[in-house]
């Protein structure tokens, strides 16, 4: 195996990992000890508590510190003759360029988002570097070879997005615990802890609402003299009691429903609560400690323990009372995370007390925890196991065996006998708006939204472009860069406002847009449609992209189309709507081993994915010919 | 369920993998004791996954002395030539793996496991065997095999890029989660001695060829009295006389063995890191299910080639002669 020639490619590569986390790790010790010598590596990242049962080149002293850095010294210890170089940085930054990338023979990725491995696809493309990518959930891996116009890219085939909602079913019906969770992360906690100029629709949808808004915003602001349990309580019966006594009072609503309960403190909590729980107003934890915590203040030890409403009502009022007696400085900009433990605790006990008075089985704080977080589940063999992998890859890409390239899966439950699965990589599809030049087709009111939308919701979110540009023939629309001039931003800015109509070039019914991206040297052109009505349940962004992809699945499942022969074929029980061309189905619902009410609640761009988070597809039957 | 309730600071640590297994396997983990003999690339990789994920100990068994061959895929042992010179490979090792998770018990044990009595093996839950001859191996396993607890038993063994597991868990029972209930499955386990003697005529044809050539591997090694890796091109001959003979004992045709499939074996002295990696990680997941009563295990050895990139598992018992 180690002939000469293998070992004379491996030490003349020059290797890009992307990512020193779960995989990274693994990634970076078995790159060494193969007789790689020139490794650069990016992450982000600093280390955490909850990083070390895997990602093995760290320890607790490292937390806090780089990832990329921390990981550059602890390979070095056992090969130290070799050069690794590594970067505490995004690698969405635009210093990572396409000459940057050039530099490389091969690019390893062992990233958690879809965000950034889309970008370092478009990099790769661009730069023409082959490109290795991979990902683990639990037991489940994965590792694809994708090199320019021989195999498919990143996103030939479109990836399961993140699980996202009906507001209403959030404001006003929610059904299942993850419901109570977004409730309480994205609206209740944004609304008393984050930005307060944000639009934030926290009030159950009433008919007679319009009265009562400006009402509500008098029940969050604190006056400055205000006792914090009162307000606490005055947030508490609002949320829970009133809020909910309001939307009872829409019959409509609840005629095939199960009616919600109000629940006022008083009717849970004692009188006062500061006379039988002083501890809290004197306890000695610093002020802006993200350890700032209620759960050793009320005896309770066991994150995975199942509180009941009383304890809620507890862990709800004196996490409150903590955020403005330890982390005042924070209020007004907290975003919700997922190592921070008041945010956790409290997020966990709001989530529970809205969950009981609509009647949805609670849950433990480890549990909320890891929906909330979006926490994928990781294990340290299958993150070993996938870099292995990687490796193996990389030295065929090396040597240039075409031939040999595989894609490979890495199961839970063998199938065939098989669990490490072998597959002969797809050729480039050519309906990718990425690697191909095949326009997408854009619905959308073309009277009813602004280019803000546009912008945001298909360009930033749904084409993943970072610094882009838009341009409706000769007329440059909008543009982002460090270079503009004020009059041109205020220009740009200024459309951004307009509807997209009555721009100073008018997008209308038939008009073709360019949409590029010159970090990611990635450009596609939009045919735009005009269209009145959009359904606000199936097509809550009010605008329709398609092409490449797929309308969004309401089911979790996506078909894809590829005009090769597919020696996959993942089936799942459920019937999708599938295009006649189609040659395989990757299912979008989760792997096997998840817990099911474990969805992927819907989240910002960032990074709250955690490590290692998947492009995985469940293969709950894979048949291999 | 099993007594004690982990420790804050265990569901702090293991928290993104109880989410995968659940807090009763965790605790099981604590508890499990373990020893591991033989310390190459592929062990070095395994005792990594095990010590991560929070088993109660791990006893290390290897007295070669540290040299450069030892350090060949061995993430264990630092380069320092006066750090570990004068001490074993299992001492050395043993440091580095403390160092990984403080809440496992790392610890080393002299001496030769083909020596050792039933007792010593009582101490354990599971034994995992890296490169050990055919006649330790047999030795160990029936020692196993003797005890009233039941202790899993697991060897090893990687050369080129190619690995083999085998798994014997005697009778064994478990849970298994099969639509939306849970079900209690068993299995029976061959030992290695029933394992590697099934005749080959009635085995499938489309079994994995490795488990005939490292068959052939085993006894070129025991017949010559070669330590585990001690061959090279020259052997060949030897090794294809060996085959030639073993296939005609077993009534099959030599192409059953690809010659070029020896060759890589007996040629590829030292390991892939790559495969370790692979190999040491798939041992580490199925002494985890093992130990924790939970997902079908392993029956009963595991193949992994770099050539075509299979990992397969192979069911090889009396089953095809019945």
């Amino acid at each position: 195996m180690a002939t000469q020639q293998q070992q004379s490619a491996i030490k003349g590569a020059k290797v890009l990992m992307v990512g020193a986390g779960g995989i990274g790790c693994e990634l970076l010790k078995t790159l060494a000890l193969s007789g790689f010598e020139d490794i650069h590596i990016i992450d982000m990242d600093t280390i955490e508590v909850s990083n070390l049962n895997r990602q093995f080149l760290f320890r607790r002293s490292h937390v806090g510190q780089s990832k990329a850095k921390v990981a550059r010294d602890a390979v070095l210890r056992f090969r130290p003759h070799i050069n690794i170089r590594s970067y505490h940085a995004n690698v969405k930054n635009p210093e990572f360029d396409v000459d940057f990338f050039k530099q490389f023979d091969v690019v390893l990725n062992g990233l958690d988002n879809l965000d950034a491995r889309r970008h370092v696809n478009r990099l790769c493309l661009a730069a023409d570097v082959p490109l290795v990518e991979s990902g683990t959930t639990g037991f489940l891996g994965q590792v694809t070879v994708h090199i320019k116009g021989k195999t498919e890219c990143y996103e030939c085939q479109t990836k399961p997005a993140p699980k996202t909602y009906p507001v209403c079913t959030i404001t006003s019906t929610p059904t299942k615990f993850v419901h109570c969770i977004v409730w309480a992360k994205e609206l209740l906690f944004a609304k008393l802890f984050g930005d307060k100029n944000q639009d934030n629709d926290l009030n159950v949808r009433s008919n007679n609402s319009a009265s009562s808004s400006k009402e509500t915003e008098d029940v969050f602001e604190r006056s400055e003299d205000e006792d914090i349990e009162q307000y606490g309580r005055k947030i508490y019966d609002h949320v829970f009691g009133s809020n909910i006594e309001a939307a009872l009072s829409n019959e409509e609503t609840w005629k095939n429903r199960r009616r919600p309960r109000p629940i006022y403190s008083k009717d849970v909590l004692p009188e006062s609560l500061t006379q039988q729980n002083g501890s809290t107003q004197n306890c000695s934890v610093t002020d802006g400690d993200s350890m700032v915590s209620v759960m050793p203040l009320l005896g309770l030890k066991n994150p995975q323990e199942l509180w009941g409403l009383t304890q809620n009502s507890l862990v709800f009022i004196e996490a409150l009372k903590l955020f403005f007696a330890k982390r005042k400085k924070e209020i007004g900009h907290l975003t919700f995370d997922k190592d921070d433990q008041l945010a956790v605790e409290f997020v966990t006990a709001a989530a529970n007390i809205r969950a009981e008075s609509f009647g949805i089985p609670l849950h433990s704080l480890f549990e909320a925890k890891g929906i909330a977080g979006n926490i994928v589940h990781a294990v340290a063999t299958t993150n070993a196991i996938i870099a292995g992998l990687i490796v193996i890859e990389a030295i065929k890409v090396l040597k240039k065996d075409v031939d040999k390239f595989r894609m490979t899966y890495c199961l839970e439950h063998p199938s065939k006998k098989l669990l490490l699965m072998p597959i002969e990589p797809y050729e480039p599809n050519p309906a990718c708006y990425v690697c191909s030049k095949t326009p997408l087709v854009l619905e959308i009111n073309t009277r009813k939204s602004k280019l803000r939308d546009l912008v945001d919701k298909i360009v930033k979110a749904k084409l993943g472009m970072n610094l882009p540009l838009i341009m409706h023939g000769n007329s440059l629309l909008y543009e982002v860069g460090d270079d503009l001039d004020d009059i041109m931003v205020a220009n740009y800015n200024a459309n951004l406002e307009k509807y997209l109509s009555e721009l100073p070039s008018p997008i209308l019914n038939g008009s073709i847009l360019t949409v590029e991206d010159l970090q990611q040297e990635l450009s596609c052109k939009i045919n735009v449609k005009h269209r009145e009505e959009f359904d606000e349940e199936k097509e809550p962004e009010g605008m329709v992209l398609s092409g490449w992809t797929q309308s969004p699945a309401t089911n979790g499942e996506s078909a894809s189309t590829s005009n090769n022969e597919n020696p996959i074929d993942v089936t799942d029980s459920s019937s999708g709507s599938e295009t006649a061309s189609k040659k395989r189905k990757l299912s979008e619902t989760e792997p096997s081993n998840h817990n099911k009410e474990t969805e992927n609640v819907e989240s910002e761009d960032d990074d709250i994915m955690e490590v290692e988070n998947p492009m995985i597809v469940s293969k709950k039957k894979i048949r291999v010919e | 369920m099993d007594g004690e309730e982990l420790t804050e600071q265990e569901t702090a640590l293991y928290d993104r993998q109880i989410r995968v297994w659940g807090a009763n396997a965790q605790r099981r983990l604590t508890k499990a004791h373990i020893l591991v003999s033989g310390i190459k690339g592929t062990v070095a990789e395994f005792c990594k996954n095990i010590v991560l994920a929070g088993v109660g100990s791990v006893t290390l068994m290897d007295d070669r002395l540290v040299n450069e061959e030892a350090l060949n895929a061995n993430f264990l042992i630092l380069p320092d030539e006066n750090a570990y010179s004068g001490k074993t490979v299992a001492e050395i090792c043993c440091e580095s793996l403390k160092d990984f998770n403080p809440m496992v018990r790392v610890s080393v044990e002299k001496g030769d496991l083909s020596t050792l009595g039933t007792n010593f093996f009582e101490q354990f839950d599971v034994v995992v065997i890296g490169y050990g001859s055919r006649a330790t191996k047999k030795y160990v396993n029936e020692k196993c095999r003797k005890l009233v607890k039941r202790v899993a038993f697991y060897t090893v063994d990687c050369r080129d890029s190619c690995g083999e597991i085998f798994v014997d868990l005697q009778d064994y029972k478990y849970m298994k989660k099969k639509l939306e209930e849970t079900v209690e499955c068993e299995l029976n386990f061959p030992s290695f001695q029933e394992a590697i003697s099934v005749p080959w005529k009635p085995i499938p044809r489309r079994t994995a060829k490795l488990y005939f050539a490292m068959r052939v591997i085993e006894v070129f090694e025991e017949s010559e009295g070669r330590k585990h890796g001690e061959c090279s091109l020259l052997d060949l001959a030897r090794v294809l006389e060996i085959k030639k003979q073993l296939c005609e004992a077993n009534s099959v045709s030599e192409s059953h063995i690809p010659d070029s499939l020896l060759e890589r074996l007996i040629t590829g002295t030292t390991e892939f890191p790559p495969a370790c990696a692979i190999v040491g990680g798939i041992l580490a997941q199925e002494v985890i299910k093992a130990v924790s009563g939970k997902g079908d295990p392993l029956k009963n050895f595991f193949y992994y080639d770099g050539e075509d990139g299979k990992g397969v598992m192979e069911d090889i018992s009396n089953s095809f002669t019945s």
